[in-house]
């Protein structure tokens, strides 16, 4: 207890300055996260969260037996999977493109211009998106036409929509997620190099021997970031390019639950639906991370 | 030794070129279209330079009461959330930087499992309104705060500086508060530049916030206004709109200049402070 005295009273100012961060994770990240409990009740707002009564798993039923379910786990789950598949591997390859500039200037050209769209909004691109390729006064569609061909409304397409997501994700974050990969490569040892093209190896021989196992660590940690965020589709996108007429592609489930659960105001459905969501994620995440613990040796924790 | 120019290289740097171009020449022809005559841009003439110069689209948007009293929210928002963000995740990454705070690994634990798990946009929105903050300004600025991604960046950084500085605090009798704010603080002004403009940049472009928690039109920010103006399409009909004396305006340059008002404070910081957010986010990238 002495102790206990002793260490607060010399961290009790370290404490103060931590407090108002304290508070704000408690107010606006636990208590949220004890709100979940209104996914097992019929949520009244007169009676409040912890006086709604208990339903047990009602509405975990009412979502798995609905027949929006497949449709929008199966938009969610290939969005999130086109994402890695395409979203992912495009920096790397920008990183390695960039590495391999021998002009210090035209790196750091190229560089600062891709980050550039990072910091633009979502409404912004999407905004773009919608006047680039409108069917009557578009860019796109002029060369469209153009090129001899009629003019397509893209935005209200479902088969358009997966790749126009996908496009503008990459085009937006490209250039700035190979900031962390090309930090990698610069601590590459140049010895390294040296010795391989001593030993006569070409170009390409470097890549896939000094190259690539040199930022395969930030590979690896960015990969298990990336698949703990498959379902976590960019809310704020996705619900702005979305209208009725490409629901059957677009509609995912954080869309899901603002239409259900905030406009319409099923707070209880759109909840489980979120906590399915979240755990779901968790899921993907720990498995990620345990199987490149066992086969890599390289891990989050 | 010099190696040689390569068909490689021809196919580096046209590859490169198309990334730069890609991500510039949208801006390009926004301006030249916002800023050029009615009929080029009818006839669809206006690619790269602008066609009889005239700022009319610019003059109907700033005339638009709407716009002006949203840009004025967007910036009280952001210099407010800015110091708030920043200041209460400077002193909570400085604190957890020390290793001889109390609870300090409780604390540790504690904000890194938000990373993972959170409760969700209906949770988080019946808290935010059961403190009664939507259709206030604190609801554009508090719910988002601290973003536990930066707060960590800081951490690393405090963790880097060196011990006599807090020693020579000491000596001079200061508090860890003290030592912090006269002390920490002005030999932090790089990563508080980073950091503050990661989360400027973010309030500026936060539109989830405003539609989840903003029902008064008085309180939108820009992001709102330009989402009802370009997506929802309250600007007019198609093609061209008679907007007050004779002068003729496209209803697309008009869109396209509101949506350059709205970037345009981002495009002019950003040259001068992609610097900062490469290294900033390479403090990052350090595992701590």
């Amino acid at each position: 207890m002495a102790l206990f005295r002793l260490k607060f009273n010399r961290s009790k100012y370290l404490l103060l300055l931590f407090l108002p961060a304290l508070v704000y994770y408690i107010l606006f990240k636990y208590v949220p996260m004890f709100g979940i409990l209104i996914s097992f009740k019929d949520y009244n707002p007169f009676k409040g969260i912890w006086h709604s009564d208990l339903v047990g798993l009602k509405y975990y039923e009412m979502f798995f037996h609905s027949p929006d379910f497949p449709k929008l786990l199966k938009n969610t789950v290939l969005l999130g999977v086109y994402k890695v598949v395409f979203g992912f591997p495009a920096p790397i390859i920008l990183a390695l493109l960039l590495n391999e500039v021998r002009k210090g200037i035209v790196k750091r050209l190229v560089q600062s211009i891709s980050y550039l769209p990072h910091f633009i909004s979502n409404v912004v691109v999407v905004s773009m998106m919608f006047l680039f390729l409108s069917p009557t006064s578009g860019l796109v569609n002029h060369v469209v036409e153009w090129m001899g061909y009629s003019s397509i409304n893209f935005m209200q397409n479902e088969n358009y929509f997966r790749t126009l997501y996908i496009l503008s994700e990459i085009w937006q974050h490209i250039g700035w997620e190979t900031i962390i990969y090309l930090a990698a490569l610069s601590a590459i040892d140049p010895q390294l190099y040296e010795a391989a093209t001593v030993d006569g190896a070409s170009r390409w021989h470097q890549l896939r021997h000094v190259t690539l196992p040199g930022i395969m660590p930030a590979i690896v940690i960015l990969f298990i970031l990336n698949i703990g965020h498959v379902l976590d589709i960019g809310f704020e996108k996705v619900l702005l390019m979305l209208n009725p007429s490409i629901y059957s592609t677009a509609d995912v489930l954080s869309t899901y639950v603002f239409r259900t659960g905030i406009q319409a105001m099923n707070y209880s459905y759109g909840t489980a639906i979120d906590l399915f969501t979240s755990v779901v994620n968790l899921l993907f995440i720990l498995t990620a991370n345990w199987i490149s613990r066992k086969t890599s040796e390289t891990s989050l924790w | 030794m010099k190696p040689k120019f390569g068909l490689f290289d021809v196919i580096l740097y046209v590859v490169l070129f198309a990334v730069a171009a890609s991500a510039l020449y949208p801006f390009i022809y926004m301006i030249a279209v916002s800023i050029s005559g009615t009929v080029p841009v009818l006839k669809g003439e206006v690619f790269f330079w602008p066609k009889e110069f005239n700022l009319n689209t610019y003059a109907a948007v700033f005339d638009n009461p709407e716009i002006g009293r949203a840009y004025v929210n967007t910036i009280i928002y952001t210099a407010l959330g800015t110091a708030i963000s920043l200041i209460v995740s400077a002193a909570g990454a400085y604190s957890l930087s020390k290793r001889d705070m109390l609870f300090r690994n409780g604390f540790m634990v504690m904000v890194v499992i938000t990373l993972f798990f959170s409760g969700g946009m209906i949770p988080t929105f019946l808290v935010v309104k059961s403190y009664h903050l939507i259709d206030t300004i604190w609801a554009m600025v508090l719910p988002g705060a601290v973003s536990t991604w930066n707060l960590i960046v800081m951490r690393t950084f405090f963790s880097g500086m060196p011990q006599e500085v807090e020693e020579s605090g000491k000596i001079d009798g200061l508090t860890d508060i003290g030592i912090f704010f006269r002390l920490v603080l002005p030999l932090s002004k790089a990563i508080l530049a980073t950091i503050g403009l990661f989360y400027g940049v973010a309030i500026w472009n936060n539109f989830f916030s405003a539609l989840l928690y903003l029902r008064d039109a008085d309180l939108f920010p820009l992001q709102v206004i330009v989402r009802n103006m370009v997506l929802q399409g309250s600007g007019g009909a198609n093609g061209a709109g008679n907007i007050g004396g004779d002068s003729m305006i496209v209803d697309e340059a008009l869109k396209y200049a509101t949506i350059i008002v709205t970037t345009v404070p981002i495009l002019l910081i950003y040259p001068f402070l992609q610097k900062y957010f490469a290294k900033g986010a390479l403090i990052g990238s350090v595992k701590g």
